[in-house]
């Protein structure tokens, strides 16, 4: 509380004081809660609770919004105003250890005074606080509409009001998609709470278990979801490490590239389910490198035209890899055609300009610019400005100027984590390091012509 | 070939499944002729029901270990079967009604993904139509006491639990049928013993089951007062949970693809020969559902066996051949313990990683079953090399048998000898 400047202090006072007076009157004056209603209340009171305490039920970033609101739309349509802020008011004692009073009462408060209001909307639209008969409906709608819209309102007013005055800080800007997911997850739970209130007819508190079974089960799968997603992450970055454990250079060379991808992609404006691929493009793209014979890496000097050959063909490679996993999709282009060119140069079908998959273009310029700001054994680390201008050099040769663009502007914006320094390998040991990298557009493959 | 013939599932049906769907489509003609000569009672309601079981049949989706299913469908059916009465006015279609709804249902909501170019399994949607028609023939005759106790006029709502409760058992009743229907067709489809079939099918089933039959109950009773304002209602908490299903099962199927693609990294730098880390896997896991493993068990031993050989990356030049059988075993242990170092930097997959580390232990060691699982069929792998040959894989067994006592142990030969012969008899068939 002593932290709070003053006037979040004078706003935080004067809601929990409406938010008493608005109970204690409603308790007074109107005494029209009969016993019947006080054992509803105790049931939707406990199932707030309940949901309170599991506050992020579905997963919608940005914003936990909770089940408890359904509870709170019940009591609006079975008790009426005085009802769903005394179910609100229950979000005092709500179960999350380390939740401070102040923002206990804040909750409580907040909570009474949307359900009041909830309430009072339900009731001016043409709503009859009483069980719903068959033949209230689909008529209810209406009413029960206008009670969900004012109660997100107000909860949406004094949350961002106490925010606003309580840190100053501006609220990232809520994207359109994360306001639609928003939206929907409130009608889906506005949805539950019409649902225990029309059911509470005729089998009263068990409705509530039947409404809500099936959303505890949905959060189990999405619990399992999420680990299962977090292991998958942790997995196919392990067995490309593996993969690169081969070159003592090139470590942590696959994470870094998936890194450096997603932020060009997010760059131009990607939409989830492409971010989500291009980010596994970026970390698989060099699987394929395997295939390419150890002693052509290692080989000093020219390359004969066929052992070039053999390292242009490790993007196939990677491709005839990964080929079996299904949702990759468009990542398979961008490992394919990672070591295009822009000017039609490159491997393996010289393609040109347009003709390259976005993904490919994207995942060119992160591989250019992690190969050139990483330890080589024949070179020391570029600097980052270093690597830029060389990106911004072959623009329209090599790389696509549009992704090198996109590229410096992510930059600037978020910084790059360099790739740790590496130490020179002692020479007993048993790692292998290799003379050329086919990604450092600084020195490029010499090869031999045999004409 | 020979992977092919591992990896394919019977192409025909067998006898349990024929019977399966046979007795479905005798109760579809059956259903639907007798709605066509009774004609429809409350059309309103069997139409708002029909497109809500099409829409789910739509919305299907294929959980891990490759079962269909089709939540929404299901509770729509639930909820049609169960139904008491709709906005006061009491529900008096018959089971076959319910059964023709179902099936009209699940085959418009088919034919989509039909013209696609996904046809459904058949064994599952006849599933689906029978354990749904099972609970309409022993609820529907109920329908009129438990009706009268529901609008009886004395209370002002009327009473009703006892239409709750018999639901309850019903429905319990009913998945717990369709969990055995479920378990006798995996047993016979993957041979696994039938115990472990049911455990794994309850595993798999009891969340799902859990929501759908609460979803139908649900469906059933808020018709009672919200009319047919119940049915877009009640889809949204199961849709919430189908999505999150939706989720899972796909992220867990994306996991093992990527596993299976990964491991080919080795034949890919030479280590090993073409479709080793493949055939040791189905080899594997043949003879972890032979010796019993649960399905949770199997998908570890699966991408331990994928695995096995991931350690070979660290090394400087690959084993000729990559036959680890031959190379000598301080160099194996080695390869083992760099596998599983591997793996255990996921930070997830310690199970995986210990099965890895432990594959060369010796039996005086008491490595884990799935360990002793995997050293046996990689070496049989290296020594038949993806050869079909009869006398070769009758060698190779032998020679393992021998060693038997001391290096692989005898119960893994043995269950691994079954598995080969009935692969041999595939192949000679």
């Amino acid at each position: 509380m002593r932290e709070l400047p003053w006037p979040a202090r004078v706003y935080f006072v004067a809601l929990v004081g409406t938010a008493g007076l608005v109970i204690a009157r409603g308790l007074l004056v109107h005494q029209g809660l009969v016993a019947e209603d006080w054992s509803a209340l105790l049931v939707l009171a406990l199932l707030f609770l309940l949901c309170e305490s599991v506050p992020t039920l579905l997963n919608v970033p940005h914003v936990a919004v909770s089940v408890s609101f359904s509870a709170a739309l019940a009591a609006v349509v079975l008790v009426g105003p005085e009802g769903a802020a005394l179910v609100g008011l229950a979000a005092v004692v709500s179960v999350r250890p380390g939740l401070p009073m102040v923002k206990r009462l804040f909750n409580g408060a907040q909570y009474a005074l949307c359900g009041y209001a909830a309430g009072w909307a339900y009731e001016s639209a043409g709503g009859r606080a009483d069980l719903p008969e068959p033949a209230d409906f689909p008529g209810i709608l209406v009413p029960y509409a206008a009670a969900t819209v004012v109660f997100v309102a107000v909860n949406f007013a004094l949350t961002a009001v106490i925010l606003r005055l309580a840190s100053a800080v501006h609220k990232d800007q809520v994207s359109l998609r994360a306001m639609v997911q928003f939206l929907s997850s409130y009608v889906g739970f506005a949805t539950f709470g019409l649902l225990i209130a029309a059911l509470w007819s005729t089998v009263q508190s068990i409705s509530a278990l039947l409404v809500l079974l099936p959303l505890f089960v949905a959060r189990w799968a999405l619990g399992h979801y999420h680990a299962e997603q977090r292991a998958y992450d942790a997995t196919i970055a392990a067995l490309c490490q593996a993969v690169e454990t081969k070159d003592y250079y090139t470590r942590g060379h696959c994470t870094r590239v998936s890194a450096a991808s997603s932020m060009i992609a997010e760059e131009i404006g990607m939409g989830t389910e492409r971010l989500r691929a291009i980010r596994y493009a970026g970390m698989l793209h060099d699987v394929g490198k395997l295939g390419v014979p150890t002693k052509v890496l290692q080989k000093d000097g020219r390359l004969t035209e066929e052992e070039y050959a053999a390292i242009q063909l490790h993007p196939m490679r990677g491709l005839e890899i990964v080929r079996g996993i299904d949702f990759l999709d468009e990542a398979f282009a961008g490992i394919m055609h990672h070591h295009e060119r822009h000017d039609g140069k490159g491997y393996p079908m010289g393609l040109a300009g347009s003709e390259i998959p976005e993904f490919a273009r994207i995942i060119a310029v992160a591989d250019a610019f992690d190969s050139m700001t990483s330890d080589r054994s024949y070179r020391k680390a570029k600097s980052i400005e270093f690597a830029v201008a060389e990106l911004r050099k072959n623009a329209g040769t090599q790389f696509a100027p549009d992704m090198v663009c996109a590229f410096v502007k992510a930059l600037d914006r978020y910084g790059w984590d360099l790739a740790q320094p590496v130490p020179v390998p002692p020479d007993d040991s048993a790692v292998e390091t290799t003379v050329k990298d086919h990604d450092d557009p600084t020195t490029p493959i010499q090869v031999v012509s045999e004409r | 070939m020979r992977e092919r013939r591992l990896t394919a599932r019977p192409v025909g049906l067998d006898s349990g499944q024929l019977l399966l769907i046979c007795a479905a489509g005798m109760l579809t003609v059956a259903g639907i002729a007798h709605t066509a000569a009774e004609g429809l009672t409350d059309p309103r309601v069997a139409i708002g029901f029909g497109v809500l079981i099409a829409a789910g049949e739509l919305a299907r989706l294929t959980m891990p270990g490759n079962r269909e299913v089709a939540p929404i469908s299901t509770a729509a059916s639930l909820g049609y079967a169960l139904l008491l009465d709709v906005g006061g006015r009491p529900a008096q279609h018959s089971a076959l009604q319910v059964v023709a709804v179902m099936s009209v249902g699940m085959i418009a909501g088919g034919l989509p993904h039909l013209a696609v170019g996904r046809p459904p399994r058949l064994d599952a949607l006849a599933r689906r139509l029978l354990a749904g028609s099972l609970l309409a023939f022993a609820y529907r005759p109920l329908t009129g006491p438990l009706g009268e106790l529901a609008r009886d006029t004395a209370d002002r709502h009327g009473n009703w639990w006892p239409a709750l409760g018999v639901m309850a058992v019903l429905v319990t009743v009913m998945l717990a049928a369709d969990v055995v229907i479920a378990a006798m067709h995996r047993a016979g489809q993957v041979r696994t013993a039938f115990g472990v079939a049911v455990r794994d099918e309850i595993r798999m089933a009891a969340p799902l089951g859990a929501a759908v039959g609460a979803s139908g109950i649900l469906l059933a009773l808020a018709s009672h007062s919200m009319d047919m304002t119940a049915l877009p209602a009640f889809a949204a908490p199961l849709l919430v949970t189908q999505v999150a299903f939706r989720k899972y099962a796909g992220i867990r199927a994306t996991y093992l693809q990527t596993v299976r693609a990964l491991s080919r990294v080795t034949e890919v730098g030479g280590y090993v020969e073409p479709g080793h880390s493949r055939r040791v896997s189905q080899l594997s896991v043949a003879i972890g559902r032979e010796l019993g493993m649960a399905e949770p068990q199997l998908l570890e031993l699966e991408y331990a066996a994928l695995m096995h050989d991931i350690g070979q990356l660290s090394l400087r030049d690959p084993i000729p051949g990559g036959a680890t059988v031959l190379a000598d075993p301080a160099q194996a242990r080695r390869i083992a313990e760099l596998g599983a170092e591997v793996i255990r930097k996921t930070g997830v997959l310690h199970g995986v990683a210990e099965i890895v580390r432990r594959q060369c232990d010796t039996l005086g060691e008491s490595p884990p079953m799935a360990s002793r699982v995997i050293k046996a069929a990689n070496a049989y792998d290296d020594l038949v090399s993806g050869s079909t040959d009869r006398d070769r894989a009758a060698a190779a067994l032998e020679r393992l048998r021998l060693d038997g006592g001391s290096a692989y142990d005898p119960g893994v030969v043995e269950a691994m000898t079954r598995v080969v012969d009935r692969l041999v008899l595939v192949t000679r068939l």
